[in-house]
């Protein structure tokens, strides 16, 4: 059994929700640079310039990438030989977003859902807790900006639609979604479990390192597929046109009901930001 | 495609030189307001009541900055998805809105209200707020604060880079590239 304080994981909730604000991770960074590296239109090349302008400002005066710092979405993976102490984990978290949204100068855009009071310090959070084995403590933080999430969408389609359909629904949810969620965007897609699990599947996926293969090969090949249909949409950066719709579909999938084919789609934008530490 | 330089609002009778997928570079005062102070707007000019800010001539940017740095001017700022601002843009043109600076794609009636009023609807590039920071010269909340980021604020900018979407003509870069696509 290991002893972890809560304040010790209000502290890093805290530290990760500034860090991910300011900084890119290196796979999405390395990602749009490699956009430039070929011949674009002259909108494209100067959005192109502009993200990486961006990057280079918000890390050089500590403002955050995008003004919309998103709702917190935060995954925990918790060992079972971890003792939690000094108060309540969930609190801990909580309390965390909140430091780190008012330290970070980050906005605070949470707003009760019907009657749009704003809750001032940008929580709750999200928080999708796991356990599993071992004496550690992972915590990832997904800040998650409006535009892309309000174009995400979820289906139960029939089983006989089978993987024919599962992809149509993934490319008409990128069309549909035009230059909205601030493309290139990350697709990430949740296929099977239940009506909750396939958009927590979705979510999750959107973490995955982007030029990593998915180790299920149908799914890795899907991934493939899917890539290639949703950059000859012409959407393109920021949805000027192009080939560059998407920086990766990534794929999650469990088992399902057998009169139930779930699927959810979540998208990100090209701000694709998430930081993690294990405690 | 062109350059233009616009200075705001001296130049709103100049809006018939823009033409979807032109560039602008955009200085002078606009306003921020984005869906609760739309909301409020459209209920004052529905009760044929005053706005606490005059829309004739005037640019709205759908925007709700992060908070101010001290020291700094404004906050990482940019633009949000405009479409979700549909229902109120036909009233806020008749109170004589004639710049829409948002994000994302058109709603369907937008090309055909553009032309009516002579508005025009133009995209800054979205993910790019620390920059976008930049071009903010003051900033000054001029109408319900307690609204928080979405509180109206009165902007000075300098050499705003945009894209024109929407033109006075009735064309749409988004729409017009679909087709193409087709």
């Amino acid at each position: 059994m290991r002893a972890i304080h809560v304040d010790e994981i209000r502290a890093a909730v805290r530290k990760l929700c500034i860090d991910a604000n300011l900084y890119l991770p290196s796979d999405v960074t390395a990602a749009l640079e490699n956009l430039s590296k070929k011949e674009n239109s002259p909108l494209t090349e100067m959005c192109l310039t502009q993200f990486r302008a961006n990057r280079e400002v918000a890390a050089a005066e500590g403002l955050a990438l995008c003004q919309d710092t998103g709702t917190a979405v935060v995954f925990i993976e918790l060992g079972q030989e971890v003792q939690i102490c000094g108060g309540l984990l969930t609190d801990a978290v909580q309390q965390g977003v909140a430091d780190g949204y008012r330290d970070g100068y980050l906005r605070k855009s949470i707003v009760t859902a019907l009657s749009r009071i704003n809750t001032e310090d940008n929580t709750p959070a999200v928080i999708h807790l796991r356990l599993v084995a071992g004496e550690h403590l992972l915590i990832r933080v997904l800040p998650k900006g409006g535009g892309a999430e309000n174009m995400s969408r979820m289906a139960m389609l029939k089983p006989s639609a089978g993987v024919e359909g599962v992809c149509d629904f993934v490319v008409d949810t990128v069309k549909l979604a035009g230059a909205n969620p601030c493309p290139p965007v990350i697709v990430g897609v949740g296929i099977g479990g239940n009506f909750e699990s396939a958009p927590i599947l979705a979510k999750q996926a959107l973490m995955r390192e982007i030029g990593s293969r998915n180790p299920d090969p149908e799914l890795d090949e899907l991934e493939q597929k899917l890539l290639m249909r949703i950059n000859q949409l012409n959407i393109g950066v920021q949805g000027f046109g192009g080939p560059d719709t998407a920086l990766a579909v990534f794929l999650e999938s469990m088992p399902c009901h057998f009169a139930s084919l779930p699927v959810a789609v979540n998208l990100n934008c090209h701000v694709a930001r998430h930081q993690q530490v294990i405690l | 495609m062109r350059e233009h330089i616009l200075q705001w609002p001296e130049d709103a009778g100049k809006l018939d030189a823009l033409h979807s997928g032109d560039i602008v570079y955009l200085s002078g005062t606009i306003y921020t307001a984005r869906d609760a102070a739309h909301r409020r707007f459209v209920s004052l000019l529905q009760a044929g009541e005053g706005t606490p800010v005059d829309l004739r001539d005037s640019a709205i940017f759908y925007a709700g900055p992060s908070p101010c740095l001290p020291g700094h001017v404004c906050g990482s700022i940019g633009p949000t998805t405009s479409s979700r601002m549909e229902i109120y843009k036909e009233d806020m043109m008749k109170a004589g809105m004639k710049l829409m600076i948002g994000k994302g794609s058109s709603d369907p009636g937008l090309p055909a209200l553009c032309q009516r009023y002579g508005a025009a609807y133009l995209v800054a590039m979205g993910g790019v707020a620390a920059l976008t920071a930049h071009c903010i010269r003051s900033m000054e909340t001029v109408a319900w604060p307690e609204l928080g980021a979405e509180a109206v604020r009165r902007l000075t900018v300098e050499r705003l880079p945009l894209v024109v979407i929407d033109d006075i003509y009735g064309n749409d870069y988004f729409i017009d590239l679909a087709q193409k696509c087709e």
